[in-house]
């Protein structure tokens, strides 16, 4: 199996703050990676640095064959290549469901109208929102709005999906409606990062764990650790998380 | 009181009336398009250009919103002239007018960038969305769409405000008022009936602006709720 990320020792600071203090782990095409760990763990910023949202200041990390800490890696072809979803879902209010998918597919990759609408079409049946293709953000719930943002995603075909606490700002019920969305993009073979505190989904889905604690993987493994964790502080993180 | 009112007197000057409300709304129109533009432009600038640019668009900003209309009016019709340029009348005073509104415009689009959530341009450079396009596309029509209320009120002011473009020889409806009133002396009634034009002409103002609103903002006309 071929790493499609790949990060070495990879350091990020702001300002004084070091969040992540050499990071390394990779990630094979058609995986599924879970980042777990407390606020404050650098799993946010990891995920944030792979999509270039923030830059890293040492070691490597190579995402689709983008190596990132070149200054002359070429931004729009990575974009291309990796979706991202965020907690606030980020869609935008003043367009429609459709026209937010087709944005980037016509402005990015030069498609034709008549085309863009067909992948919509494709997309927003993937995520089971046909009949809200002419809605505002605004008239959806949160869980129909992340749904979307995948979609959104999604359209430009990305060959690698990140997800920032897609769920953390939704209610049990819609959770799992956006989760099972996932769970499908997974069984089709998308290969998905995830910074999750779902740890249920994690144990279900998820072929690869990576513990984050104070900037570092602490422990990774398959979604076993889960189960039976080598490390005391992911022990007790597990069955913390458990509680709530 | 003995003073005998005879609105007929000014109304009989209908002619003229309709000419200064004429030149009124065309001045009116046409720095209300090119303040937009040049609003909205340097908005943009000042807050995403480089260091110098947004130096020099706060300074022109700065300097617009702490000198009076009148000055401003004054210099680049008259001030210019003694250069050499000379201008058609009409077109110095739109120009004034479209400098002085193009400055208070800039600072209204700026608050609504400013406005706009980090998570919104975050999710556009995820897309691939070039900067110009992000602007463009995610940006700028959110904003606009914000302030848009402050806007049109603004707007209205210019055409209130473009009275003072009478004083350099224009003759807009106060202009032309005063040449009635200098030919009539009917100093009552010219002021009740300019005052009720102008008052008609700001709902007017209003109204278009609104209309425009609605052309603009499709999701306002569907749902009628703001950002």
């Amino acid at each position: 199996m071929s790493a499609i990320v790949e990060l070495k020792d990879v350091r990020k600071s702001f300002g004084n703050l070091e969040v992540l203090r050499g990071v390394t782990f990779n990630v094979n095409r058609g995986e599924v990676a879970a980042i777990i760990g407390q606020s404050g763990s650098g799993k946010s910023t990891a995920l944030r640095c792979m999509d270039r949202l923030e830059t890293i200041q040492g070691g490597s990390m190579l995402i689709c064959g983008h190596q990132l800490h070149d200054d002359d890696v070429d931004l729009k072809s990575l974009r291309r290549d990796v979706g991202m979803v965020f907690q606030s879902y980020n869609l935008f209010p003043h367009l429609t469901v459709v026209q937010n998918i087709m944005l980037a597919p016509r402005m990015v990759k030069g498609i034709k109208a008549k085309e863009a609408r067909e992948i919509a079409d494709t997309v927003i049946s993937k995520v089971g929102l046909r009949e809200k293709m002419d809605y505002y953000p605004e008239q959806l719930s949160g869980g129909q709005q992340q749904r979307v943002a995948i979609a959104r995603s999604l359209a430009m075909e990305p060959k690698l999906m990140l997800f920032d606490e897609v769920t953390s700002a939704l209610d049990p019920q819609l959770t799992g409606e956006v989760l099972r969305v996932m769970e499908q993009l997974a069984a089709d073979g998308m290969t998905m990062i995830l910074v999750t505190h779902e740890m249920a989904f994690a144990r279900k889905v998820a072929d690869r764990v990576i513990y984050m604690r104070d900037g570092k993987v602490h422990e990774m493994g398959s979604s076993d650790i889960l189960r039976t964790p080598a490390t005391p502080e992911l022990a007790s993180f597990v069955s913390e998380s458990a509680e709530h | 009181m003995t003073y005998q009112f005879d609105f007929g007197a000014v109304l009989a000057y209908w002619p003229l009336l309709l000419e200064g409300i004429w030149t009124t709304l065309r001045l009116t129109f046409f720095s209300t398009v090119f303040g937009i533009l040049i609003g909205a432009f340097c908005a943009v600038i000042r807050t995403g250009g480089s260091s110098w640019a947004r130096a020099v668009i706060s300074l022109y900003v700065e300097f617009i919103r702490n000198t009076p209309l009148l000055v401003q009016a004054y210099f680049l019709i008259f001030g210019i002239a003694s250069l050499g340029i000379r201008l058609p009348i009409l077109v110095g005073a739109t120009i004034a007018l479209t400098v002085n509104i193009g400055a208070y415009t800039t600072e209204i689009v700026r608050a609504g960038i400013e406005s706009i959530h980090r998570g919104q341009l975050e999710a556009a450079t995820c897309l691939g969305l070039s900067r110009t396009q992000t602007y463009l596309h995610v940006v700028i029509r959110p904003a606009l769409e914000r302030v848009y209320p402050a806007l049109s009120s603004q707007y209205v002011l210019l055409m209130l405000a473009s009275s003072i473009v009478s004083s350099v020889g224009v003759e807009e409806l106060f202009g032309m008022s005063n040449r009635i009133q200098s030919e009539t002396f009917r100093n009552f009634e010219i002021f009740v009936v300019l005052g009720i034009i102008y008052l008609l002409l700001a709902m007017l103002v209003r109204t278009g602006f609104t209309l425009l609103g609605l052309a603009m903002f499709p999701r306002r006309r569907k749902l009628g709720t703001s950002l």
